[in-house]
């Protein structure tokens, strides 16, 4: 039996789709067995990240009408044996669906996979309470605005009552030369006001959005930096202990001749 | 009042290893009883008992409560003998404040944005109060952690309430039914606890140190002289 995770965060357009899409991906880079449940019903996003929109037959509302079998809905993932996506119907709207059918969805996933990953939509409405009703764990991503934070605050205080261990935070789209020169929040300062367990932080990273376009998560590019991040992420869901990583990019030649012969 | 009947009297003094007890009759209105008070106080002829040596007071309520406020006016009266210390209020049996105003409650955790704690009488919140949310009591407050939302204390009126934090950041202060809003940036140099409080329906924020000159109840130290009183 596997283990439910929702990834929300309230306010939109802070990169919960893209975190839900590589996390997975992350996570069955590993060797697990992942599905990625988008629940956004009527504005669906994850196929169009992993390039898998022309795949689609039977999305998550046949599914729950019985039009179809589960197995027929999931659409397993072009370049990863072990990820699949189950995707959100884009015709209909989020009224289709109820949080026990949600939650019926999600045990029957849970039986096949290690790992279902769902996708939450923006708001704290109907949509955000049936993403939740199946779900074990809580990711929450913000990125480090006022604005941002006050959603997620917001999301952590409803999760609270929910049945769900607490949740975790993944900070996104960091500037280190932005917290440098004082424009923007650090993590610490973050962490202090939603004070939950800090699960990673991504750096702000246009190829994240390039690969986003092209329908290839970035977690499969092994040299990225965010990829590594989203990489650490899922290492860190399975209970290792990974160390934050320096976002530093740019280092000194000197510094990195230091690193290089063992001195720093 | 009948004929014949002998009056107790309002005040009645007396002494004893401690110092002074000054027994104030509970079956008469207060004023009354501060009328007197203040008459006894003021008496030039007697002026010779009042000006010894430093002495501690003690206040006898018997069967009454008083308000702050009532509290307050005492404590004025004696002012005029720097002798005189009060040492301590005492009813019988209760607290001589009136009301749950005495009582301190303790709660921890986090108030979330959109989340609202609401309380009847003190509070001592032991967590952080995030901007979006809500901490309303009848009495005081008192955050140990950061104050980043909005509080409300005397949220029935009791303009004595006052709002504690070990950081003061709140997006907005209301006490009873005053409100206001914090200048738009914060001097960071201002580090330090602060506590708010309410005079002449404007809400002052000050050093922690302030407190016990500002609410001479809560003064620990009965010793300290008041300027101001």
């Amino acid at each position: 039996m596997g283990e439910s995770i929702v990834v929300t965060s309230g306010k939109g357009g802070v990169g919960k789709s893209t975190t839900s899409v590589n996390i997975g991906t992350a996570l069955a880079l590993t060797g697990k067995k992942v599905c990625l449940v988008d629940t956004d019903i009527g504005l669906r996003n994850l196929d169009v990240l992993m390039g898998l929109e022309n795949r689609i037959i039977y999305d998550l509302v046949d599914v729950i009408e019985k039009t179809c079998r589960i197995e027929q809905a999931l659409i397993r993932d072009k370049r990863c044996e072990e990820l699949y996506l189950l995707p959100a119907a884009q015709t209909k709207d989020k009224t289709a669906v109820s949080s026990n059918q949600l939650r019926w969805l999600v045990a029957e996933l849970k039986e096949q996979f290690d790992y279902v990953i769902i996708d939450c939509p923006a708001g704290i409405e109907n949509g955000f309470k049936n993403a939740v009703a199946g779900a074990d764990q809580a990711i929450v991503v913000t990125i480090p605005e006022n604005a941002a934070i006050r959603d997620a605050d917001r999301v952590i205080g409803l999760l609270e009552k929910e049945e769900i261990a607490p949740p975790k935070l993944v900070i996104n789209r960091m500037r280190k030369q932005m917290v440098r020169d004082g424009g923007m929040m650090d993590v610490d300062e973050v962490v202090a006001v939603l004070a939950i367990d800090l699960l990673g932080v991504v750096p702000d990273d246009e190829q994240v959005i390039r690969s986003g376009n092209l329908g290839e998560p970035i977690s499969f590019d092994n040299k990225n930096l965010a990829a590594k991040a989203y990489r650490n992420i899922a290492r860190r869901i399975q209970g290792e202990m990974v160390p934050l990583m320096a976002l530093d990019k740019e280092q000194s030649v000197v510094m990195r001749m230091k690193r290089w012969l063992g001195f720093a | 009042m009948s004929m014949g009947k002998v009056m107790k009297p309002g005040v009645t003094i007396k002494g004893n290893k401690e110092g002074l007890l000054f027994i104030l009759d509970d079956s008469r209105p207060f004023s009354y009883v501060l009328e007197e008070l203040k008459h006894k106080l003021e008496n030039t002829q007697a002026a010779q008992i009042w000006d010894g040596p430093d002495m501690k007071v003690t206040i006898k309520l018997g069967q009454r409560q008083i308000t702050r406020t009532e509290e307050l006016a005492v404590r004025e009266l004696f002012s005029i003998r720097q002798n005189l210390i009060i040492h301590r209020f005492e009813a019988d049996g209760m607290p001589y404040l009136r009301g749950a105003e005495t009582d301190l409650a303790t709660k921890a955790g986090t108030v979330r944005s959109g989340q609202v704690l609401v309380h009847s009488g003190n509070l001592l919140f032991l967590g952080d109060v995030n901007p979006g949310g809500t901490i309303q009591c009848t009495g005081s407050i008192y955050v140990l952690g950061s104050l980043r939302g909005l509080a409300h204390a005397g949220s029935h009126g009791d303009q004595n309430a006052v709002i504690v934090a070990s950081t003061l950041r709140p997006t907005q202060l209301r006490i009873a039914d005053v409100i206001s809003r914090p200048p738009d940036k914060w001097d960071d140099s201002e580090v330090g606890m602060r506590f708010a409080y309410l005079a002449d329906n404007q809400i002052i924020v000050e050093k922690i140190s302030q407190l016990g000159q500002l609410r001479p109840e809560l003064e620990w130290n009965e010793n300290r002289r008041r300027l101001n009183l």
